[in-house]
């Protein structure tokens, strides 16, 4: 066999089409489930179902956010904070160093730092998710991923109730992560303890 | 069996391993508790969302439809990675799988990969694959990690290690990890750290991971991992290389399907409203994340399931576990009396479709593995009528044996003894004898052939009298 890929290829397809046989059966999706559902208030219902998953959560006015980041960052003793290259500088609040990912931050660097802050694309009032796209406020990856504390500030515009409608508004060929509470497992026993791997503390700031 | 590795060599049938994991009384409180520890909680996820039936049925015609034109959805699927700067193979079966990933990763110059739990790569073998070839893998996911530390088989899709509790994690921890504190306590949250400290500097330095995938999607090149403990987006974001192996029945046609999934997977498999962390990644993102992407697409007999029209439905899974959690055989011996990397009633029916041989005693034991109650069925969240398929396998298994089974061979000698009254009767008055075994109305051993009966179910014993001699002395 001159190509061992590409008659794997060929031979892994070739079996698909006879095991489907000519008569391809045809298959509606029926899609009369909730694409949307009515909630009185979806930033209330945000709020209550991240609280669900052990994470703190506060609301607050637009003007008073640099106050409501201080006062979190404040009780947490946190020194090194980090953030993406375009952290609005309104969010910068004094007495913590912040280091911003440009140019791009070592992965030791990403590790020694306490905390990071972000933005987010979407978030999901009835799962309690928010959505990171990598897209403005947020940054790659990596930056909310190494360090043990993400704080992350949710616009109220940015709220919607189902996981459907987040969908709608995400592009999918951006890196997309999708949070929900902090890091967890179920592996002893079916129970679910917070923090592994991820960070360990979530907090979020949902602003209207 | 080169080619495959979804059973473990050598494993006994199911009623003989079934036997003994009975007898094991530790493992059988382990699994009650957490078996009815996340029924009850499923249970309260799924009654949350009020269109969960219609969820189900859109579930079940999204998979239907990528089974129906897979050949067009892997292909534009590979058309969209590929676009995106990752690399598709293609492997027949785990052999081929395993030297595609054994090549990539010595490519890299790496011999240590970080694993995200796959269920995919432990159906063909691949940590036994990379060892041989010099590699060290290295699960992350904690359920993985204790079975890998242990030295021991995954009895669960979700939680490989559910058959541990804390006390034997402790235990294992204590004995395998040098950086675990010999004062560690049986505490999860002690046990949770004890993991995060153990992998930390494996995740910060690792060249290469390899993962599995939830899903795909055909429209954009999109590839999905749902995971919990950030493991995932360690492996996933990090390393240089990232190779992922995924079943080819995992694609789905478009990124709407995924509303839909991503809706039905955590409640069924967690019970949670959504499991902490799902990546989303396209190919290749420059500045964020691997610098190399590789796509591995496995059939593995996955073909071979798909051309049995009722046997096919089992490809629809997404591996949420429910179908484990809530079935009576499975709460009772366990996962590793199935054999399979694929225990419960999921694994009943998809590990024989994946190897394809009913005349191997092991395999043509696992259809059996059921009472047939339809638990399975009521949960699954993609419409899997697994006591169809366990029927419609055991009707295969029935056909695969010689003439000359004891079954067939006590099926003629009944058509005999029925085709004429007088040799009935006489039957029915020997079998009143069988009386003479019973012990308050039930026989637990008949004389052999009867013993291959009673060797796993009692007999009721047989009535005094026959109704054709009641009939006869009470109305005669």
């Amino acid at each position: 066999m001159a190509d061992p890929h590409a008659s794997a290829r060929s031979e892994v397809l070739g079996r698909i089409r006879a095991a489907i046989g000519p008569d391809r059966p045809r298959v509606r999706i029926p899609r009369d489930y909730d694409a949307r559902r009515e909630h009185r208030d979806v930033v209330e219902l945000l709020a209550r179902r991240v609280a669900g998953y052990r994470a703190v959560v506060r609301r607050v006015a637009s003007a008073d956010l640099p106050d409501a980041v201080g006062t979190l960052l404040t009780r947490r003793r946190v020194r090194i904070m980090l953030g993406p290259t375009d952290l609005p500088e309104e969010w910068r609040v004094p007495d913590v160093e912040w280091h911003l990912d440009d140019p791009p931050l070592t992965v030791e660097q990403l590790d020694r730092a306490d905390g990071v802050l972000t933005g987010c694309a979407v978030a999901i009032a009835e799962t309690g998710t928010v959505v990171l796209d990598a897209g403005a406020t947020q940054g790659r990856r990596a930056l909310t991923l190494v360090p043990d504390y993400h704080l992350c500030v949710v616009r109220a515009d940015q709220v919607v109730g189902t996981v459907p409608e987040a969908l709608a508004r995400l592009d999918p060929v951006r890196p997309l992560t999708f949070v929900s509470g902090p890091s967890a497992t179920s592996d002893i026993e079916l129970d679910r303890v917070e923090g592994v791997h991820g960070p360990r503390a979530l907090e979020v700031l949902i602003v209207s | 069996m080169a080619g495959t590795g979804v059973t473990w060599l050598g494993t006994p049938t199911f009623p003989k391993a079934a036997r003994a994991a009975l007898g094991d009384t530790q493992l059988r409180r382990n699994l009650r508790k957490a078996t009815h520890t996340i029924r009850d909680k499923r249970a309260a996820a799924v009654a949350e969302l009020a269109d969960w039936e219609r969820l189900r049925a859109a579930g079940a015609a999204i998979k239907d439809s990528a089974l129906a034109n897979l050949d067009v959805h892997l292909e534009r699927l590979e058309a969209a990675v590929t676009a995106r700067g990752g690399v598709v193979h293609w492997a027949r079966d785990a052999d081929e799988a395993n030297a595609i990933v054994l090549r990539l990763v010595r490519a890299a110059g790496a011999d240590e990969v970080v694993k995200v739990k796959s269920m995919a790569t432990a159906e063909i073998g691949l940590n036994e694959a990379l060892l041989a070839g010099g590699v060290r893998p290295v699960e992350t996911d904690l359920a993985e990690l204790i079975v890998q530390l242990g030295r021991d088989r995954p009895s669960h899709i979700l939680v490989p290690a559910i058959h541990r509790n804390r006390a034997e994690i402790r235990e294992i921890f204590r004995r395998e990890m040098p950086s675990a504190s010999p004062g560690l306590t049986d505490d999860p949250r002690e046990l949770a750290d004890a993991a995060r400290h153990h992998l930390r500097l494996k995740f910060l330095s690792a060249r290469v991971a390899v993962s599995g995938a939830n899903f795909a999607v055909a429209d954009t090149g999109s590839v999905v991992v749902v995971e919990s403990e950030g493991n995932g987006r360690m492996c996933l974001t990090l390393p240089e290389t990232l190779i992922t192996v995924m079943g080819i029945e995992k694609v789905v046609p478009s990124w709407r399907d995924l509303e839909v999934l991503l809706q039905l997977l955590p409640r069924s498999s967690t019970a949670e409203r959504m499991n902490p962390y799902t990546s989303v990644w396209t190919g290749v993102t420059p500045g964020d994340g691997p610098r190399h992407f590789h796509l591995v697409l496995l059939d593995n007999g996955r073909t071979d399931a798909l051309a049995d029209e009722v046997g096919r439905q089992a490809l629809r899974c997404i591996r949420c576990s429910a179908c484990l959690n809530s079935c009576p055989v499975y709460e009772r011996t366990g996962g590793q009396a199935y054999g399979s990397v694929y225990p419960g009633p999921i694994g009943a029916i998809l590990t024989p479709q994946l190897l394809g041989d009913l005349s191997d005693p092991q395999q043509a034991s696992l259809p059996y593995a059921s009472s047939l109650c339809g638990a399975c069925f009521e949960v699954c969240p993609v419409r899997i009528d697994i006591p169809r398929v366990l029927v419609h396998l055991r009707s295969k298994v029935v056909a695969a044996k010689s003439g000359a089974s004891p079954e067939a061979a006590a099926m003629a000698a009944l058509g005999w003894i029925m085709r004429d009254p007088r040799r009935f009767e006489a039957a029915q008055r020997a079998g009143s004898l069988a009386r003479l075994l019973a012990r308050q109305g039930r026989i637990s051993r008949l004389p052999w052939p009867g013993s291959r009966w009673t060797s796993a179910r009692d007999v009721p014993a047989p009535p005094r009298e026959s109704f054709r001699a009641w009939w006869r002395r009470t109305r005669g």
